[in-house]
């Protein structure tokens, strides 16, 4: 049984902020097959097609049968801990700092044994239950947990590692006037979140909601206006040092493609709110969060991007949105290495049409607003990358997966 | 005129025998733009960004990027805004006559109105009222409706309830009046607009839009600085950026008072 972690002291300001330092990054290919696994918090392994038999660590032939015959595939994530052992002075820097650091062997229940990170409640001989989980190098990493919940399981300081959970942590959600918005400041909350900060841009207009969001304890309003690079950056000198978890919350939706759209105007609001917006929140708060990794039980740890699941392919009544969100997309992933230094995670979630007043003649099924808020939670606590809510999102990724041009094609209508 | 009265002029505004006074807002991306429903086009808001600032990106100089609609701001509405002024000559910023940037002012003190009423309309009867004590609108005059509107919080400015915003204006008669029969050159207001706030449910809609563009004549918006000026006697200097085709432009405007 591990203590709950405790609400961090303020800063000493006589003491030099850690740095943060990177677990060893170096994987074969065929081994992106677990981060990207642990990406989506799916627990997948190679599996023989020719004799069934599960492979681990990642390999080119089956070890039973020599078939070369290698897929990824999900796989059950029990097994049973056969030994452990406490790293007290590694030679990597990073474990070194991390110092006692325990894993152990675990023999899964489908075959392999395999290597894993532990939860400090993982005890030899009891069961245990498997994931991949991305370290501060974005690298996946078994991690192994106990099969039944434990008290403050969460809290776990090396479970903690692989993680952006809220708990503690001090979050800047972007535009606090959207739904998505404002259930992701109530979940937020509810997860244990210290401060969360709500942006609203041109604060001299009302909105819905507006007196739910004022006044409350742990909320804090200010103007920010991501499009706006002055109003990026005036928000960062003052809150940019104490932003742990970014919530991009930025959503801009208007009908309309190509043809029946007249000129450029819509599409640069567009380009200006989701995609500048993006670069500047980018520019005014990446940095200190890059530099903040390892600071303490409140350190930097994720930035999160809420995407249109069109982003990955186009549909032409939302047209130039889905480039706009395709535009992010692709920002995200130079963030991510970007970030990666720093141990943060960037966290995209896509989402279908959701059920606010842009999508209103779309018909369901639509994506709740509170599902979306909910996903970022687990999200981060699971400390995850890609995820797709609701049935839209998860669909099309199917979809892709199988044949991009029937998507293409269907999305056409 | 003698350039010799010119040259007074001049000296006066180096000496301060006549007071300049600035009636502009500081153009910058905070101010309140005019709100329409979202499915329409959108004023492009102030947006200034940095192209360097004695960096790498321009190590001696600092300049900026500046991008912005058109009614953004104090700015200058040209017949050409509205459809009523539509087909009139030299209808736009760049063609309009360089002589109309300069005229006399005649400012209407409403801020005990303003400040009681939300809504608070001009009227005839109290332009009229006006007159009695100041003496009648010349032709050609910019009639400025001060309203101390300039001194609130942006929130109260743009005063935006469910049902729109809620800003005081002139209503529908005395517009068609100060034009027809007082020969206006402009109207000025303190508001986000020439208009009141819920002066898209006046009969017309927005009549001071209307009346002035129908008849070639000008508005200014989101002035400040209105009660510095004397009721009669100030000159405004109100000079849009020639913009071609253009419809209206943010502008710095400035008023010329007498100081004794
Ligand atoms: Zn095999």
């Amino acid at each position: 049984m591990i203590d709950p972690i405790e609400p961090p002291r303020r800063k000493n300001p006589l003491l030099r902020t850690r740095l943060p330092a990177s677990p060893p990054r170096a994987r074969s290919r065929t081994s992106h097959g677990f981060t990207r696994a642990a990406a989506e918090g799916r627990f997948m392994l190679q599996r023989c097609e020719a004799c069934g038999a599960f492979a681990y660590p990642a390999r080119e032939a089956c070890p039973a049968c020599l078939s070369v015959d290698l897929a990824f595939v999900d796989a059950p994530r029990r097994g049973a801990l056969l030994a452990e052992t406490t790293a007290r002075v590694p030679s990597d820097v990073y474990f070194r700092e991390r110092a006692p650091w325990r894993i152990g062997l675990v023999k899964m229940d489908c075959g392999p044994t395999m290597v894993a990170h532990l939860h400090a409640d993982c005890v030899e001989g009891a069961p245990v239950l498997m994931s991949f989980q991305l370290d501060k190098s974005g690298q996946a990493v078994a991690f192994a947990r106990p099969e039944g919940e434990t008290p403050n399981m969460a809290d776990d300081r090396q479970w903690r590692e692989m993680t952006a959970d809220p708990k503690f942590r001090r979050v800047l959600v972007t535009n606090g006037r959207s739904l998505i918005g404002q259930e992701a400041v109530a979940a937020l909350k509810a997860a244990g979140a210290k401060t969360v900060f709500v942006g609203v841009a041109e604060p001299w207009r009302p909105f819905a909601g507006e007196q739910l969001l004022r006044g409350q304890q742990g909320i804090e309003l200010v103007t920010l206006d991501a499009s706006d690079e002055k109003s990026v950056t005036d928000l960062a000198a003052d809150i940019g040092g104490k932003v742990d978890i970014l919530v991009n919350t930025t959503e801009y939706v208007r009908p309309g493609g190509l043809l029946d759209r007249r000129g450029t105007s819509i599409a640069r609001d567009e380009i200006d709110q989701a995609y500048l917006g993006f670069i500047n929140l980018a520019q005014a708060f990446g940095p200190a969060m890059r530099m903040r990794g390892a600071d303490g039980v409140n350190s930097s740890a994720a930035w999160v991007n809420i995407l249109s699941v069109h982003a990955l392919a186009n549909w032409p009544a939302f047209g130039a949105y889905s480039a706009s969100q395709a535009a992010c997309l692709s920002l995200s992933h130079c963030l991510r290495a970007e970030l990666r230094p720093g141990g943060v995670k960037v966290l995209n979630l896509f989402t279908g049409p959701v059920d606010n007043e842009w999508f209103q003649t779309v018909p369901p099924p639509k994506v709740a607003p509170r599902a979306v808020a909910q996903a970022i939670m687990s999200g981060l606590r699971g400390g995850l990358e890609e995820m797709y809510v609701g049935d839209v999102a998860e669909e099309i990724r199917q979809r892709l997966a199988a044949n991009p041009k029937a998507v293409e094609r269907e999305l056409d209508k | 005129m003698q350039s010799k009265n010119l040259l007074e002029l001049a000296g006066a505004v180096s000496s301060g025998a006549v007071r300049v006074v600035d009636l502009t807002f500081t153009l910058s991306p905070d101010f309140p733009v005019i709100v329409l429903p979202p499915e329409f086009g959108q004023a492009a808001p102030v947006r200034i960004q940095e192209i360097s600032r004695y960096d790498g990106r321009g190590p001696a100089w600092y300049w900026n990027n500046v991008t912005f609609g058109e009614h953004t701001g104090t700015h200058f509405d040209a017949p050409i805004h509205w459809f009523t002024g539509k087909d009139l000559p030299n209808n736009s910023v760049d063609t309009m006559p360089a002589k109309d940037m300069i005229a006399p002012a005649c400012v209407i003190d409403c801020s005990a109105g303003a400040a009681q009423d939300p809504d608070f309309l001009l009227t005839v009867p109290l332009v009229e009222a006006w007159e009695a004590k100041h003496g009648r609108i010349p032709e050609r005059h910019w009639v400025l409706l001060r309203t101390d509107w300039s001194k609130k919080g942006w929130r109260d400015y743009a005063n935006l309830r469910d049902d729109g915003a809620h800003t005081p204006g002139p209503n529908a008669a005395v517009m068609k009046w100060l034009v027809e029969q007082r020969g206006i050159i402009g109207f000025g207001t303190e508001t986000i607009g020439t208009d009141a706030g819920q002066a898209g449910h006046f009969e017309p809609p927005y009549p001071a839009h209307h009346f002035l563009h129908g008849a070639g004549r000008y508005g200014l918006q989101c002035l400040c600085n209105l009660d510095e000026l004397p009721a009669t006697g100030a000159v405004i200097v109100a000079s849009p950026l020639k913009i071609q085709n253009g419809s209206g432009s943010p502008l710095r405007v400035i008023a010329l008072v007498s100081a004794n």
